[in-house]
């Protein structure tokens, strides 16, 4: 556990000394607000933050890969992560250290749009299910996506190469409802279970979407399921798991 | 300390190791030596933990590299070839988080952090960016994080390669220093400066131990050959080279195919060759005798002393001679 947090607060400083935080943290606030901006400024529109939802969990098909795609390429370049693999650590130590850094990140961009709330609050009387569900399932789908960001760039020492096959897998994910759409039966079925949640619906003003078929349109409409819960967990270890292997298998090399 | 058996190390189908086996004991300084591309890196790699060994048995203080993989880590430290910096930490802030993954806790770093800093003479750069370090100082971080932890053994790749040569001076010195209260093994291809550091030389090329030896006995051994050089009037190289090797004290004779023996060879019209031949005999004379005999006009006749770089190139370009 040591080791763990020793790495976690090394990574978080190193989110600090760099633009990265503060550029990936203004453009969150700023396309977050828009959002919600554009999904409550009309006359009778509901007090709700579902409009914030959607756009987070849809940026994060890109924010969380590029939070996460210096952490392990970079030690690659930099021939550091032959130092952490020569000190007395176990890769599971450095892979839960890097996640716990990158979703500390974000939850603090997540704490500092908590404004957006407080403006609900002040200015209409929202209904607090779903907004606390919403909150919910937005922590996990970021752990999930983070997950997957930290796999990426555990793959290659080029941080590009870790967005882009990042991003890459989180967008399939997101759109496998256009492919489960032309097939029936339980290939459909099961296409659809892995549904990430974002969907392109999002850029309809009237609407805001969230994929409908997917594991977040519970989490927006005040429902908490135990099943979107496991997924968003299992992705989430899985591709911890799969860092943690990529790790070792560098080893056997 | 080290204790290598019969290990071998393939990269896929390519070997990289061949069956090395050696042991560096206790307090021991070991000269890795070998040209570019020998198995210096993936030996010390196999040591250091960072990859299992494809056959054989490695221990470090009595742990196996691959079974008690994170005792070996706890006990060793690394400067690997490329040195490995975080470039926007400050020196300090870089030791003080190598220290902790190394498992030192915080006061421990608090009391022997100054201690580091002053051995390496990184004083007035503790709070200067790793990245503004010149390559010189940034040596010096590599191996200040690879003694903080006060390990047992030291594993060093190549630590002057690519700074200038006052400082290799200084880092040399300072390796010397660390010698005198750790195990160590440092690879180089350099000769001279594992001669000038450690008592004992391990030649390694092709993947395969080639000698194993102190660096003057190195020497000694080899010196079962005096170099002469000879050049000659009149003769044909195959005919002269079958009249040196018919006497008796002579191991071996070719061409010399050194472009600037070659030039100048053929503006003043003689052939130069280089004949090998056992020590303390008159093979010089003997020599002289057959070339006269032979009609042919002799026009120089020097042996060479050998020096280690040549002890080295004989030892690792030998077989690519005599093919």
């Amino acid at each position: 556990m040591r080791f763990i947090s020793v790495i976690a607060i090394k990574e978080i400083r190193t989110y600090f000394a760099s633009p990265m935080a503060y550029v990936v943290s203004a453009a969150f606030l700023a396309i977050t607000g828009f959002f919600f901006v554009a999904s409550v400024s009309d006359a009778f529109a509901e007090a709700s933050i579902r409009g914030y939802l959607a756009g987070a969990i849809f940026f994060m098909i890109f924010m969380s890969p590029a939070l996460t795609m210096r952490l392990i390429a970079e030690e690659q370049k930099l021939g550091t992560l032959e130092l952490l693999l020569t000190s007395p650590l176990r890769e599971f130590e450095i892979v839960f250290g890097k996640f716990i850094a990158a979703f500390a990140m974000t939850l603090i961009m997540i704490i500092l749009s908590l404004y957006f709330v407080l403006v609900l609050f002040v200015y209409g009387d929202p209904d607090i299910g779903p907004l606390l569900s919403g909150l919910l399932g937005l922590t996990m789908y970021a752990g999930a996506t983070l997950a997957v960001g930290l796999f990426a760039s555990s793959l290659s020492s080029n941080q590009i190469v870790g967005l882009v096959v990042g991003s890459g897998i989180l967008t399939a994910l997101t759109i496998i409802d256009f492919v489960s759409a032309r097939l029936s039966g339980i290939a459909s079925e099961v296409l659809n279970a892995f549904q990430l949640g974002a969907s392109f619906s999002v850029f309809d003003l009237d609407s805001f979407g969230v994929a409908e078929g997917g594991h977040f349109a519970d989490f927006a409409r005040g429902i908490i399921s135990v099943t979107d819960i496991a997924y968003y967990i299992s992705i989430t270890a899985v591709f911890l798991l799969l860092t943690v292997l990529v790790l070792e298998a560098r080893r056997w090399r | 300390m080290i204790k290598i058996e019969h290990m071998s190390k393939n990269y896929g189908p390519y070997p990289a190791v061949i069956d090395v086996s050696f042991e560096v004991l206790k307090g021991e300084i070991v000269g890795f030596l070998g040209p570019n591309g020998a198995g210096k890196t993936t030996t010390m790699r196999v040591v250091t933990g960072f990859t299992p060994p494809t056959e054989g048995e490695v221990t470090v203080g009595g742990y196996d590299v691959v079974s008690h993989s994170l005792d070996v880590r706890r006990h060793i430290g690394y400067l690997p070839e490329t040195v490995p910096l975080y470039l926007d930490m400050t020196v300090t802030d870089y030791l003080t988080y190598m220290g902790e993954i190394r498992g030192m806790n915080g006061s421990w770093v608090q009391e022997r952090l100054p201690k580091v800093i002053d051995m390496v003479k990184l004083g007035e750069y503790r709070n200067t960016l790793v990245g503004r370090l010149s390559k010189g100082y940034r040596q010096r971080t590599g191996i200040a994080q690879a003694i903080l932890h006060e390990p047992d053994v030291l594993v060093m790749d190549e630590p002057t390669i690519g700074i200038d040569p006052i400082q290799v001076v200084e880092t040399r010195e300072l390796i010397s220093n660390l010698g005198e209260e750790h195990t160590m093994l440092l690879s180089s291809h350099i000769l001279p400066e594992v001669s000038a550091i450690c008592k004992r030389v391990l030649v390694i090329n092709d993947g395969r131990i080639v000698a194993d030896d102190k660096p003057d006995d190195l020497s000694e051994k080899l010196q079962h050959a005096e170099r002469i050089e000879i050049s000659v009037r009149g003769a044909e190289a195959p005919e002269f080279i079958n009249s040196m090797r018919e006497i008796s004290s002579v191991i071996d004779a070719r061409s010399d195919l050194r472009a600037s023996v070659v030039q100048k060879s053929e503006r003043e019209g003689f052939s130069p060759f280089i004949v090998d031949a056992k020590p303390n005999v008159q093979a010089t004379e003997q020599i002289a005798k057959s070339i006269i005999n032979n009609g042919w006009g002799l026009t120089n006749l020097t042996p060479l002393p050998m020096t280690l770089e040549e002890i080295f190139l004989e030892l690792t370009t030998e077989e690519n001679l005599d093919e």
